[in-house]
């Protein structure tokens, strides 16, 4: 995984609420056994109408929307599946953050997995936020805090592994292994709450 | 009881710098979530560490129609063909055991994991799915996860965590007359929305609860996350118990009489603090249908669709082709379901049963009733239910998920209605452009029966 520290970049703003991971990813394209180029199918329904053609007016094809990395959501992004298909596309089209006043529990944690940086902001800054499309904004990661083009900065909370993982582009199946040992001790202890 | 069970399994402890390594009892795997995590164990050197912690079944992309399954036919879906070819390949590998496509007791992971008596109290289980959390039923800590994290497990057993909070919901009283599970966990979402329990544990409690079966204990879990929970609980009782007695992977002999002792322990001691909490009564609960895009846009089927005016509300309206204030019974029918993790079991299929018996499937509505394993198929066929469906009319089809979720061939097409017994009524859930309402399996069948939603207690001697 790559190390991330800063994220600077003009934002693309979907202010819709609740917007859950087949929206994200439409289950039709589930059928993969790949994670290379799933950006082809992100927000499939939305970009595309019935016949393939592109919807001009969906966000996320504004010519404004090009280059962008930064992406200011509605509150409860990514509820729904556990599909990690979901940050995966987000990635593969180019998004590095996705910033809302909640983000939905198990997007939130595949994001940070896959080098997304989820970044929750207190209600004030995200109104700011979803009223000023493509302003641009820098997230830095090692002070956690999200700094507006006025130079108003707000901080954001992000758990101490999780950081450090993404500041030095770790990935956590390093450290689990490196606790092999205390999980072997584990297993040799009887179990409390089942015979086996 | 979440507490015990979280302190029962963790490898190490959690500290400022560092989350929990909890460890991992069982790991369900299927056929969509898991190709690309044994990729990168591959691609790392790295072996499954303890495949016997392991089971793993065909259910999301696998098709439910017989030709498929048992003629010969090839599966039509060429991308679904390549991933069950692939977890064949991963589980034969690995050490897995793999219930295949033809094993009887194949089915939707979450259906089958209690009906083996692999689901145990105490435990800790994860899956890549969502709705993994329907273990908690068994009061077992049990969430789904990521393909990365699928990677974790199969490396390591472990995952690393985060101690979640806990909401306790209590529910008072007892359901009424053609009230079920599924209505009363929609009733929850809607009360406390599709993020009222976000990133926590639900403990569901109270006297309606108690009552329930196994079965719609099942239902009522399976559905935390559409709250946003990571998992719900209800505690271990007799009727744990009872339900485990003699499943062949449940304990026997002296295990059993050990694990009894264990399993009581687990329920939560009188006190015992939790994050939040909410409260409903049993007795207000109807029928409940949704009529939006997510599972907490829900009312009870002789109600109107809410009046508002923000653009996330109209936007789901104008999808689904209604309008605010409306009456939501009445309305026209091109699809019926009975099937998914939520509601495919023996007693789901009883209850649409028992409402179709000497009645037809409405002109005009296709229904497809899917049992959630082949177990439960062969339990439902050996009492006659499959002849009282397919007398009405309705398809009665192999175990999986089905339509639940539109990447197995079953779908519905744009713009039609499907009253729907699964968990989730996202836009394109079903098929691009379909629409989906969810309800219980008898309100499903009572759809089905008059061609629109109806309230079932119309159609209840
Ligand atoms: S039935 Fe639906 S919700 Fe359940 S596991 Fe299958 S796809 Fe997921």
């Amino acid at each position: 995984m790559q190390a991330i520290r800063r994220i600077r970049s003009r934002t693309i703003v979907l202010p819709a609420a609740d917007v859950d991971t087949d929206q994200i990813f439409p289950a039709r394209f589930l059928t993969t056994t790949s994670r290379e180029g799933l950006s082809q199918a992100l927000f499939a329904d939305w970009r595309f109408d019935a016949s393939g053609a592109l919807q001009p007016e969906f966000v996320l094809n504004r010519t404004e929307s090009t280059g962008c990395s930064i992406l200011v959501a509605g509150r409860n992004f990514g509820c729904g599946s556990s599909r990690e298909h979901a940050p995966w596309a987000l990635h593969d089209y180019g998004i590095r953050a996705v910033i809302s006043t909640s983000i939905a529990d198990i997007f939130f944690n595949n994001a940070l997995k896959n080098g997304l940086l989820p970044v929750l902001v207190d209600a004030e800054t995200h109104l700011w936020l979803l009223a000023h499309p493509g302003a641009e904004v820098e997230i830095d990661l090692e002070a956690s805090t999200v700094k507006l083009p006025d130079g108003r900065r707000a901080g954001f909370p992000m758990e101490a592994f999780a950081r450090h993982c993404l500041l030095h582009g770790v990935d956590e199946l390093g450290y689990l292994l490196s606790r092999l040992p205390a999980i072997e001790a584990h297993e040799r202890k009887p179990a409390r709450h089942s015979p086996a | 009881m979440f507490e015990k069970i979280w302190a029962a399994h963790e490898v190490v402890p959690e500290s400022a710098e560092t989350p929990a390594v909890l460890y991992v009892d069982l790991h369900l795997i299927h056929e969509v979530t898991s190709p690309q995590a044994f990729t990168r164990l591959r691609s790392r050197g790295l072996s499954v560490r303890r495949p016997d912690r392991s089971l793993a079944t065909l259910d999301h992309a696998t098709p439910t129609d017989t030709q498929q399954v048992f003629g010969g036919v090839p599966i039509r879906l060429e991308s679904a063909a390549r991933q069950i070819a692939e977890l064949e390949r991963n589980a034969a590998e690995s050490g897995i055991e793999l219930l295949g496509l033809r094993d009887e007791r194949r089915g939707i992971v979450h259906v089958i994991g209690p009906e083996l008596g692999v689901t145990q109290p105490g435990m800790t289980i994860v899956c890549g799915d969502s709705h993994t959390s329907t273990h908690g039923a068994f009061g077992t800590l049990a969430f789904g996860i990521g393909t990365t994290e699928v990677g974790h497990v199969l490396a390591t057993q472990c995952l690393l965590q985060r101690k979640p909070k806990a909401l306790a919901v209590e529910v008072r009283g007892k359901l009424s007359r053609g009230v079920g599970a599924k209505d009363l966990v929609l009733a929850i979402i809607s009360q406390i929305g599709v993020a009222g329990g976000s990133g926590m544990i639900i403990e569901y409690r109270g006297e309606a609860i108690r009552a329930l079966s196994m079965d719609e204990r099942m239902t009522v879990c399976n559905m935390s996350i559409e709250a946003g929970a990571r998992a719900g609980m209800i505690a271990p009782d007799e009727t744990t118990f009872e339900y485990l007695r003699g499943r062949p992977r449940a304990p026997s002999g002296a295990d059993w009489d050990r694990a009894l002792v264990a399993w009581r322990q687990l329920p939560s001691d009188k006190g015992a603090a939790f994050d939040r909490e909410a409260a409903l009564d049993a007795a207000d609960v109807e029928p409940m249908i949704s009529y939006g895009t997510n599972p907490g846009m829900t009312i009870p089927v002789g109600g109107n669709i809410p009046m508002r005016d923000d653009e996330a509300f109209l936007k789901a309206l104008r999808y689904m082709g209604f309008a605010p204030g409306e009456a939501i019974a009445g309305k026209a029918v091109d699809i019926v379901f009975i099937g998914s993790c939520t509601n495919s079991r023996l007693s789901d299929l009883r209850a649409a049963a028992t409402l179709l018996r000497g009645r037809k499937v409405a002109r005009g509505v296709r229904m497809l009733v899917v049992p959630g394993s082949q177990q439960v198929k062969r339990a439902a066929e050996a009492e006659g239910l499959h002849e009282v469906f397919t007398a009405a009319g309705a398809e009665w089809r192999e175990s999986g998920c089905s339509m639940c979720v539109g990447i197995n061939g079953d779908t519905a097409a744009a713009g039609r209605y499907v009253v729907s017994t699964s968990n989730r009524n996202f836009e394109g859930r079903q098929g691009q452009g379909a629409r989906t309402l969810l309800a219980s399996p008898v309100t499903a069948a009572a759809a089905a029966v008059t061609g629109r939603v109806t309230d079932p207690r119309e159609l209840m001697a």
